[in-house]
């Protein structure tokens, strides 16, 4: 690595991908309880591993964010991080108050942990996704707070490119929006209509703009290709991006109480939202076939062309196919939502933050790149990873089409219950594929530990 | 190891790589090419609400009709006026950084950012009377398209007005030439492109029945 304080990244790596492992088990968790319904019960109930399962999520993403730009900010500004010790203390901080909030959950009847941590002095908890104690969410706007700290300063230290700027404007987004969480109306219309603007306009906007930057910035590194080239595709990437996205959060207001005129504005932009991620396709293939030079991290390649396609399909296609309000009317909250969900938040957050990883890890060890034999199996686990969640959206995908039938469809409409009995198999089979994603991430774990020859520095 | 050092290594091959990507991409397109990726992107996104509307039209033929007559064709006709105007002030001034003419260049793009003050003032004036009778998008289908595509069109013009107004501050201190001036035509080329949206627009909402 270039500059001494990079290092502070390698914590944070090592921290998402644990985090990653634990997001995977309690899915696996909550996957067999779809099917076996007393599973782990009462030890771990149903609305407890879901918690939990898109918690860890959220925090490992966060913990994968923080340490790409701990890594790519000094880089991109050619100094030292303005403080490397604030980084440090900042992830213990983020840590201990991760861990403990999960265990919280665990151990801790969720009215109890809300009357402990202060619920009734503001109410912000109960909320899907938001479920943080009040002293978390507090946490959580310290540490991006730090963060955003950190890197402005030194962004302003040294140089300014067009990576640096879109990545900070992306956390600062991303540590802005997050404080409507402490908006919690009574009202409930008013209640979801601000919770989407921490939900949708951390995923649908600001969150792609840290995602356009990071991956511009492994592409610049591994095909060596014009900085201004890809600069220029970047800006246009992330203007659509949010010329698209925002007023795309009126996808989520057709039936929440909000104004008719949402159905046009949501169905209309949101159905333009797969635009940006197509260019982002385009881009990533087009900087890696204009290479000027062939890195020895061929996986890092790999993970980056991979995050291009399937942040394309799982956000883009499979978005736009219950997007429309029309279509909505039907498809509204099941599995196809799900099926969605996962796609898009492997295919383009989970790949983004592995590629970075794996771009930059070998670097932060010492060297250019992982010894061959390490590679081969980090490209097997790119392999097993995705198409087991191409198989799990498939799976939920028919799931989904099946429920919409039965449910709102069929001239005689059957109970929600009674239709999840006779979705069983492809909740059967969504395990499965999940087993497999559990096997494809092991391996990519035992990937670091490979010993070989590694590519040294040029 | 890294791109940049790889760069400086064969300097020349990334120069002639460069000249030839503009050459390639710049011979028909005035301006900067990522724009007319972003121009084109606009386009879509109008080109679906016009339609949306048209649909939505053909379903309610008498209601549009309708309501389309409370619209006020004449601040209509003069902002188009106004627009096309402006547009060719934007012609006179890359015309005139085009024989070096930076001062004359700025001369004209003032001009046209000052016709869409006249225009945005005029938009006003005409929401004003809309709200003031007390019609919202939530009024009817004919005056949330309305409404949304009038404004949506409004904040475009308030965008080409901010990328004219730093070219001019630009053009002031000499940063164009009659060989350099990529930059006056990227934003002359998003100015049409507002224009053209309204020449389209105005007949669409507020004549055609």
């Amino acid at each position: 690595m270039k500059y001494k304080s990079q290092a502070v990244a390698k914590l944070y790596f090592i921290a998402a991908i644990g985090l990653f492992l634990g997001q995977i088990l309690f899915g696996l968790i909550m996957g067999l309880q779809y099917v076996v319904g007393d599973f782990l019960f009462p030890a771990i109930p149903f609305n407890v591993a879901r918690m939990v399962h898109t918690n860890l999520l959220i925090v490992w993403l966060l913990f994968g964010f923080m340490g790409a730009s701990y890594y790519l900010i000094p880089e991109e500004s050619e100094t030292e991080l303005f403080s490397p010790k604030l980084a440090v203390i900042t992830f213990w901080v983020f840590l201990a108050a991760g861990a403990l909030t999960i265990l919280g959950y665990l151990l801790v009847p969720y009215a109890s942990l809300a009357k402990w941590t202060g619920n009734d002095l503001l109410n912000t908890m109960g909320r899907e996704f938001l479920e943080q104690p009040l002293p978390t969410k507090v946490g959580i706007v310290a540490v991006a707070l730090s963060w955003l700290f950190n890197i402005t300063m030194t962004m302003l230290k040294g140089r300014k490119t067009a990576i640096s700027l879109v990545l900070s404007l992306g956390m600062l987004g991303l540590a802005g929006f997050f404080l409507f969480s402490f908006y919690d109306p009574v009202n409930l219309v008013k209640d979801k209509y601000y919770w989407w603007w921490v939900v949708h306009l951390w995923v649908e906007g600001v969150w792609e703009l840290i995602l356009g930057a990071m991956l511009a910035f492994v592409l610049i590194k591994v095909t060596g290709v014009d900085r201004e080239v890809v600069e220029k595709w970047l800006y246009v990437i992330i203007t659509m991006t949010l010329v698209t996205g925002i007023i795309g959060t009126g996808h989520h207001y057709y039936w929440i109480g909000a104004p008719a005129y949402w159905q046009w504005w949501g169905s209309i932009f949101s159905a333009l939202e797969p635009i940006p991620f197509f260019m982002m396709t385009v881009f990533a293939f087009n900087m890696v076939n204009k290479r000027r030079r062939e890195h020895p991290n061929k996986a890092a390649v790999l993970w980056a062309l991979g995050t291009s396609v399937m942040a394309f399909l799982g956000a883009g296609l499979w978005g736009f196919l219950h997007t429309l309000a029309p279509i909505n009317y039907y498809a509204h909250g099941t599995q196809l939502t799900a099926a969605h969900g996962h796609l898009a938040f492997f295919g383009a957050y989970a790949l983004v933050v592995l590629t970075m990883i794996s771009y930059a890890m070998p670097i932060l060890r010492g060297r250019a790149a992982n010894p061959e034999r390490a590679q081969i199996m980090e490209m097997w686990s790119f392999w097993l990873m995705t198409v087991s969640m191409f198989f799990i959206t498939l799976f939920l995908t028919g799931a989904g089409i099946v429920q919409i039938w039965l449910q709102r469809i069929s001239s005689t409409p059957m109970s929600f219950m009674a239709v999840q009995d006779q979705l069983s198999i492809f909740y059967w089979a969504r395990e499965g594929a999940g087993v497999v994603f559990l096997i494809g991430l092991l391996l990519y774990i035992s990937s670091f530990f490979v010993k070989g020859e590694s590519h040294a520095f040029e | 190891m890294d791109a940049q050092s790889v760069k400086i290594g064969s300097a020349d091959i990334a120069v002639t790589a460069r000249a030839d990507f503009q050459k390639n991409h710049q011979k028909d397109l005035p301006g900067d090419f990522a724009l007319w990726i972003f121009i084109f992107a606009e386009m879509l996104v109008f080109g679906v609400l016009f339609v949306a509307y048209a649909f939505t039209r053909a379903n309610n033929v008498a209601l549009f009709n309708e309501s389309q007559l409370t619209l006020s064709r004449t601040s209509g006709a003069i902002n188009t006026l106004v627009l096309i105007t402006s547009s060719y002030f934007v012609v006179r001034g890359v015309d005139a950084i085009k024989r070096g003419l930076s001062s004359q260049c700025a001369h004209w793009l003032t001009g046209a950012l000052l016709l869409g003050g006249v225009f945005i003032s005029i938009k006003i004036v005409e929401f004003h009377a809309k709200f003031a009778a007390g019609i919202t998008m939530s009024s009817n289908a004919f005056y949330m398209f309305y409404l949304s595509l009038t404004f949506f069109h409004l904040m475009h013009v308030l965008m080409g007005m901010v990328i004219l107004a730093s070219i001019i501050v630009k053009a002031r201190r000499g940063g164009y030439s009659a060989q350099n001036h990529t930059g006056v035509e990227t934003g002359a080329s998003f100015w049409h492109m507002v224009d053209f949206l309204w020449i389209i627009l105005f007949p669409l909402i507020y004549i055609i029945r």
